[in-house]
């Protein structure tokens, strides 16, 4: 059965039926109906646990201790709250420790405003804490797309025993979209529960820890994470195409931009451009491999994003200096309609046939 | 021949780090002959400070996890919301709980966690090299309050049991120190009642320990006890602060 309901819910519900019991968070626009909803929601589940937490420093440290005691666990904010979050994603990823935490991004840097951005890819893809260590960053495009991306964030959480962040941004939190959910709530299948913290009955006390004195120690810790985001890297990577076939440039956009970007191809491709996407879904690990497969036939690639260019950096790095990168970006919470991005499209696209010939 | 001393089941067999005359030795002690007494090695959860007590789970043998410096309280409302069974409690110097940590100790004694806090007071930053803490005195020389802590500029020493007393989810704050065996009794005593608060469900409960820092005191191991007396407890006046019934 269908829904409609705003994104924001949507990842609520999608939380409940994936095992989430707990949730802590710290209100912020545009992400405050997933607390909203939650607040309600989890006083249904058993053993669910709701708390408004006195600051996002709090809720991020809530989680780990949630987490740590054996729970499916979240929290989520917007971009200025998410900053405050990263000294406890980093002892996430050191303690090795799932969670769940989104980021419905807003415009920034500092106060910013409240509507919707990517200027946090930098931040969600490059660890954001500090240390040596990678968030799994999924962005998803559709409410829809959200509450499946919700349920994949968790198993993905256990499977590698890590942080895992859901980059959506002010639209798509709010924006409401018919939506459908599993008929059944799913058993969470915890293949090494040896970390959770239980109270020491019938087994050696056991202790969850991320300072480790000895360098050679902590360099050892390191290439065991290292080895992990490898793993990842191998395997988690998830991307779309659309009407690449026969293009001639690829637009690379992710989240909302891919929307717009979406809207702003099809008015083109009626005109006769031939023109294609690649949406990363994965934002780390990062779908280098579509991207180099395609700078074999295709020379223009067209970067869109609401910020000053930030996935622009992981385009150019896939691309390794082949093919030729056009970019288009919007900061501050400025969110371009398909019309006017076709319009910039258009031109570059023009320009760039013309040099050819 | 009867066995009148030894080592609790739950401290591990390990030389402690700590320095010489240092209070965290005897207070590890103390919980773990409590967690001994009530047994509660099974039950319980411990979560470590930033601090020279990191290590706590080099020595104390029960289930732990590390707090980010500060965050001691609020990983410890995680656990016991999730393990509402289990005994949770978190360790903490007064730079962990009372400067960085302050909101998340304030508010979980807000909301009446059912956690027990071990708050361990020796008035400077230990770990770090004996900066100024929350709780320095005023006058007392630390290595930032050079001139001794001038309240004009430093503000003054926090009283944290004091503070979290008004707070309707506090059930259970009293200060001890470790400084002479009547007081190391008197410790052990509070270190059970927090607990027995916690297991009745009556609301936070947290023991201030007033506890010796030779080190970073530049005092002797004796000396450093006798300022517990005749100094810092003039401050931090021992005793019960609030005992809701249980
Ligand atoms: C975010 C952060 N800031 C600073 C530190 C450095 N640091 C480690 S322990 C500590 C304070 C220790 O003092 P206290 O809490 O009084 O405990 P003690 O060592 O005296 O037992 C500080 C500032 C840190 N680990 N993390
Ligand atoms: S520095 Fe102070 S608190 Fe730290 S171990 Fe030494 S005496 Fe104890």
């Amino acid at each position: 059965m269908k829904r409609l309901m705003s994104g924001n819910s949507a990842i609520g519900e999608a939380a409940v039926l994936a095992g989430c019991t707990c949730y802590f968070g710290y209100p912020i626009t545009p992400q405050n109906e997933l607390p909203e909803y939650l607040a309600k929601r989890l006083a249904e589940v058993p053993g669910g646990v709701f708390i408004q937490a006195e600051s996002e420093l709090s809720a991020i440290n809530m989680v780990l201790g949630a987490s740590v005691a054996g729970a499916r666990a979240m929290t989520s904010s917007s971009s200025p709250g998410i900053s405050l979050k990263q000294e406890g994603i980093s002892f996430l990823a050191a303690q090795e420790l799932p969670a769940v935490i989104v980021n419905m991004m807003r415009g920034g840097p500092g106060m910013g405003n409240i509507s919707p951005a990517q200027s946090d890819y930098f931040q969600a893809t490059r660890g954001g804490g500090h240390g040596d260590y990678r968030t799994i960053v999924l962005a998803p495009a559709s409410v829809q797309e959200l509450a499946d991306m919700t349920a994949r964030a968790f198993d993905l959480a256990d499977t590698y025993r890590t942080p895992v962040m859901i980059l959506g941004d002010g639209m798509l939190g709010q924006m409401m979209e018919p939506v459908t959910f599993p008929s059944k709530k799913k058993e969470r299948q915890l293949a090494h529960a040896d970390y959770v913290l239980s109270g020491a009955a019938g087994r050696p006390s056991r202790r969850i820890r991320s300072l480790i004195l000895d360098p050679k120690e902590e360099e050892e810790h390191n290439w065991k994470l290292f080895r992990k985001y490898q793993r990842i890297e191998q395997l988690e990577v998830r991307h779309e195409t659309f009407l690449l076939d026969d293009a001639v440039m690829a637009v690379i956009a992710y989240g909302t931009a891919a929307r717009i970007a979406r809207g702003a191809i099809k008015r083109l491709r009626e005109e006769g451009l031939k023109i294609g996407m690649i949406r990363p879904i994965s934002l780390w690990p990062f779908p280098v491999k579509i991207i180099q497969q395609t700078a074999r036939h295709i020379h223009d690639f067209f970067v869109f994003e609401m910020s000053t260019g930030q996935m622009l950096e992981d385009v150019k790095l896939a691309l390794e200096g082949s093919g030729y990168i056009h970019f288009y970006g919007r900061p501050g919470g400025v969110v371009p309609t398909p019309v006017e991005l076709s319009r910039i499209i258009s031109r570059h696209y023009h320009q760039s046939q013309k040099r050819k010939k | 021949m009867k066995k009148v001393y030894t080592r609790p089941k739950s401290l591990k067999d390990a030389p402690f780090h700590y320095c010489p005359g240092c209070g965290h030795s005897i207070i590890h002690r103390l919980i773990a002959e409590v967690i001994d007494e009530m047994e509660l090695q099974e039950k319980a959860i411990c979560v470590p400070p930033a601090g020279c007590a990191v290590l706590a789970y080099d020595y104390i043998d029960v289930d732990m996890v590390e707090a980010p410096h500060g965050r001691g309280a609020a990983v410890a409302t995680g656990i016991k919301r999730v393990r509402p069974e289990n005994l949770v409690f978190s360790y903490q110097g007064d730079g962990d709980l009372a400067a960085i940590g302050t909101a998340e100790t304030f508010h979980a004694a807000n909301r009446g966690e059912l956690i027990t806090i071990f708050f361990v007071n020796n008035a400077v930053y230990g770990m770090t090299g004996g900066q100024m803490a929350p709780t320095t005195l005023l006058g007392q020389k630390t290595t930032t309050s050079p001139a001794g802590r001038n309240a004009a500029r430093d503000g003054h020493p926090i009283k944290v049991c004091e503070v979290l007393a008004v707070l309707g989810g506090s059930a259970y704050l009293e200060r001890v120190a470790v400084n002479q065996p009547a007081a190391i009794k008197a410790a052990k005593k509070a270190i059970a009642r927090a607990f027995q608060h916690q297991l009745k469900k009556t609301g936070f409960s947290l023991v201030e320990i007033l506890s010796p820092c030779p080190t970073n005191w530049k005092m002797s191991p004796v000396e450093s006890c006798t300022w517990i007396d005749e100094v810092m407890s003039r401050e931090f006046p021992l005793g019960v602060i609030k005992d809701s019934k249980c």
